[in-house]
């Protein structure tokens, strides 16, 4: 047969490009640097500000596009704490798009990126009810939804050199936790990870197709396969 | 889900003016001759009471004096449409009531009766469909969200219609509306019962294996991110506890179908028109009740990620 995948693939339409964040559940130590450092950028950056209420009284809360969570698994000797970076996924069939309805809420064709733009949004709360990961945020002060940008505002800026031009918690992360990049590319760092590090899909059975994946852990793994067999 | 209130008072007061207009509409087109200080009285409790709900859906907005932007998604979205079709059908009961008062042309009544008859059913399919087109809220996204919608504001609205028709001497028209007001209470006892029974059996699809992809055995979380809350924590949980979701349950079944059904009753075998007064009033706050546990017994997938504080 001569006509080899290659071949083929040069044929096919020009694929889309979708950015996404890969995280490595390997190596995330639940330092919360993405936190911050996106906190920072965006509340400076056009995003912003990302308002806080009571940020020096005794109930701290305000408006985060990322979270780091913890979990713990197994059963006591043999348990794991696994640290869970969460923010917008930037679904491939974001159901928080179409239920907007001022159109406030878009998915870039360009790149994929899931936005919300703050001078039509309503703050009606309705994405965040369409959205099963609680990816969204209202800003209290602002009475906007707010979500993660992918640091839509850096990542193209021309005056901050290559190798910056990556989301704020990327850039963060002392780990390398997080891998950034265009995943219907399929020699981009976070496409070649997804495929050979079994990338996998927050709840999948909504058919959402998250760009965003998570590696999961070796170990974990390992134990649960052994369970398994045993 | 957190009941908000600003909806609960939308949707209860919306669907009782629909149900009123619906019952005027319906009598009128079946060739009834309605006394015209009732048809004059109903067509401005209705358009006073979808006033009011109109106004209390707009505190749910952090943003109202941008609320006109809503109309532009209608083509993807049911709560555009929704505000489409609401001001709509408030115009229709507001040009109706102008007629209706004026005497000036008359003809057209019977056309503005069709539209408010089709816009009122448009209303009930956009408010339902908002929350039963969540496919992952398990509890609204099925088809009796949008049979108990519209069962429970045509009982809400005919009780209503009862009431005033007593009040203002259309007796017959009354009794009908009592008999009918009767009947949809029933009916909507039923199939709300009946989503109570589809909800206590749901298996959510959802699991916090699922939502974090964490293979092995006893998965469970030990840290949300943040200690004080956050949105995530507030607009997602009801944070009331469990035995008074129940008592707000064993409330709404007593006061929106079992009283209601007794002073129906009651006013059928007395004609007295006090009875029907009470018995949509008790209705109404029945149904308020009703509709806080309709958005708390909802059980929303993200709050996976949000059950631990450390």
């Amino acid at each position: 047969m001569s006509a080899s995948p290659r071949v083929a693939a040069n044929n096919a339409p020009a694929r889309k490009k979708q950015l996404a964040l890969v995280i490595d559940l390997n190596v995330c130590v639940g330092c919360h640097a993405c936190v911050t450092s996106c906190k920072e950028w965006n509340t400076s950056g056009s995003a912003g500000p990302l308002v806080d209420q009571n940020a020096y009284g005794a109930n701290p809360t305000g408006t985060f596009f990322n979270r780091v969570q913890t979990f713990e698994v197994g059963t006591f000797p043999n348990t794991q704490t696994v640290h869970f970076p969460k923010s917008c996924l930037h679904c491939e069939d974001p159901p928080c798009v179409p239920v907007c309805p001022t159109g406030a809420s878009y998915k870039r064709p360009e790149d994929g990126i899931v936005l919300v733009d703050y001078d039509k949004c309503i703050g009606c709360k309705y994405c965040a009810w369409a959205c099963p990961y609680g990816a969204r945020e209202i800003d209290e002060d602002r009475k906007v939804m707010t979500k993660c940008t992918l640091c839509v505002d850096r990542i193209y800026d021309k005056n901050l050199a290559p190798e910056d031009r990556k989301p704020a918690c990327v850039k963060a992360c002392p780990t390398n936790a997080r891998l950034f990049g265009d995943i219907h590319d399929p020699s981009s760092e976070a496409a070649v990870a997804i495929r050979e590090r079994g990338g996998y899909a927050l709840m999948p059975e909504w058919e959402t197709q998250p760009a965003n994946h998570y590696l999961p852990r070796k170990i974990t793994e390992i134990i649960a396969q052994v369970e398994r067999e045993s | 889900m957190h009941p908000a209130f600003s909806v609960i008072l939308f949707t209860t007061l919306a669907g009782a003016a629909q149900g009123l207009v619906v019952a005027i509409a319906v009598a009128g087109l079946a060739g009834a001759v309605l006394p015209p200080t009732f048809v004059l009285t109903s067509l401005g409790v209705a358009f006073v009471v979808l006033m009011l709900g109109l106004v209390a859906s707009t505190f749910h907005l952090g943003r109202p004096e941008r609320a006109w932007r809503a109309v532009l998604m209608w083509r993807t979205s049911w709560l555009s449409r929704e505000v489409i079709v609401l001001p709509a059908f408030i115009a229709v009961v507001a040009l109706w009531l102008l007629l209706a008062w004026t005497g000036a042309a008359q003809g057209l009544v019977p056309l503005l009766m069709i539209a408010a008859l089709v816009l009122s059913a448009l209303l009930w399919v956009c408010t339902a469909m908002i929350y039963a087109c969540l496919k992952f809220i398990q509890e609204w996204a099925h088809p009796l969200t949008l049979v108990n919608y519209v069962l429970l504001g045509l009982a809400s609205g005919l009780l209503l219609a009862a009431a005033l028709g007593s009040l203002t001497g259309a007796g017959a028209f009354a009794l009908a509306a009592a008999q009918w007001g009767l009947g949809f209470t029933v009916l909507g006892a039923i199939t709300r019962i009946a989503s109570l029974v589809r909800n206590a059996g749901i298996r959510h699809a959802s699991t916090l294996q699922s939502a974090t992809g964490i293979r092995g055995n006893n998965l469970r979380q030990t840290s949300m991110g943040m200690s004080a809350g956050a949105f995530n924590t507030r607009e997602f949980f009801h944070g009331k506890p469990l035995w008074l979701v129940k008592r707000i349950k064993h409330a709404f079944l007593v006061l929106a179908f079992v009283v209601p059904v007794l002073l129906l009753a009651l006013a059928l075998s007395t004609g007295a028109s006090a009875w029907l007064l009470l018995a949509f009033v008790v209705q109404y706050v029945g149904l308020i009740a009703e509709r806080w546990f309709f958005f708390a017994q909802a059980r929303h997938p993200q709050n996976l990620y949000y059950q631990v504080v450390s």
